[in-house]
């Protein structure tokens, strides 16, 4: 019976992949770098002491692997849950409630270290509707481009969210 | 120590993480992260939605195979691209003990480069977060 349902993926979700949102800024800054690398218990000085950082040639503290800089805090949007942009846009065809974070991939093309501010855009880069354990699952591929104050591209991530 | 490229081959693990997260590291993950979700920390919440407890954030989990990886090739190179799957639930006061192979070392565009398959293993022996990872090693 599940079968004669029309797909979840509507005409103006599908129009909205590609589309670039609007910049969010994210600071990398050392006290965020701290409590990063502390939190997952980092052990190497270059995530804790710039003159650390420096001698193994970074030009200071280094981003831990993961840490993408700090999104600026907007109180206007705080009752949101989340940074926004991996379950924006257009709803699917029929609600689905549950939401799951399916995983996450990062490409680094240059060093991110303290004092840089990045810009970064997010665009939805595929939907995909299949069956699974969980029932049917709307699988949204997101990826994050990420630049430093130089114009650069320091990374790029993909998200994968799952609603079912 | 850093690994050298010399010492790198097809096949061979590479020194293992052990993570056992207290709830007081989940707190820190929630500050250092920014992912103040309730099923974290708060466990009358996390309840409520009908998990059995408290879960390790999955994010930290890949942070968790960023620093095996880090921890492998320290300063020596940087680490290209990694990533994961968020395959199981992990839960505090257990062992996350977090696991990489190396699946193909070669060279590429003037770079050594290493590509290796990283996974988290909860207590019972399951792959709650497999991943890969690419590396580049200077010398």
């Amino acid at each position: 019976m599940a079968d004669e349902l029309p797909p979840l993926i509507t005409d103006e979700m599908r129009a909205q992949i590609g589309k670039e949102s609007a910049p969010t800024t994210m600071e990398v800054d050392k006290t965020a770098i701290r409590m990063f690398a502390r939190s997952v218990g980092h052990t190497d000085p270059i995530y804790y002491d710039e003159a650390a950082a420096k001698a193994a040639g970074y030009r200071g503290l280094v981003a831990p692997p993961g840490y993408l800089g700090t999104p600026v805090f907007n109180p206007d949007a705080a009752s949101r849950r989340g940074g926004g942009g991996m379950f924006g846009g257009p709803e699917p065809s029929r609600p689905l409630r549950r939401i799951l974070n399916g995983g996450t991939e990062i490409e680094y093309l240059n060093d991110i270290c303290a004092g840089d501010v990045l810009t970064a855009t997010t665009h939805v880069a595929n939907y995909e509707e299949t069956k699974g354990s969980l029932g049917e699952m709307l699988i949204t591929t997101s990826k994050t481009v990420y630049k430093n104050q130089d114009g650069k591209v320091v990374a790029i991530s993909t998200g994968t969210g799952i609603r079912y | 120590m850093a690994v050298k490229w010399s010492e790198v081959s097809e096949g061979m693990q590479i020194p293992e993480l052990k993570k056992n997260c207290s709830t007081q590291q989940l707190v820190l993950w929630a500050a250092g992260s920014g992912d103040f979700y309730q099923i974290h920390y708060d466990k009358d919440f996390a309840v409520g939605t009908g998990l059995p407890g408290l879960i390790v954030h999955g994010a930290l989990k890949n942070a968790f195979l960023g620093q095996l990886v880090h921890d492998w090739i320290g300063n020596n190179g940087r680490i290209k691209k990694y990533g994961c799957s968020y395959r199981g639930m992990d839960y505090p006061n257990e062992d996350i003990i977090c696991k990489g192979v190396v699946t193909r070392k070669y060279e590429e565009g003037g770079e050594k480069l290493v590509d290796l398959e990283v996974w988290t293993e909860n207590p019972q022996g399951k792959k709650t977060t497999p991943g890969s990872a690419t590396v580049r090693i200077d010398s």
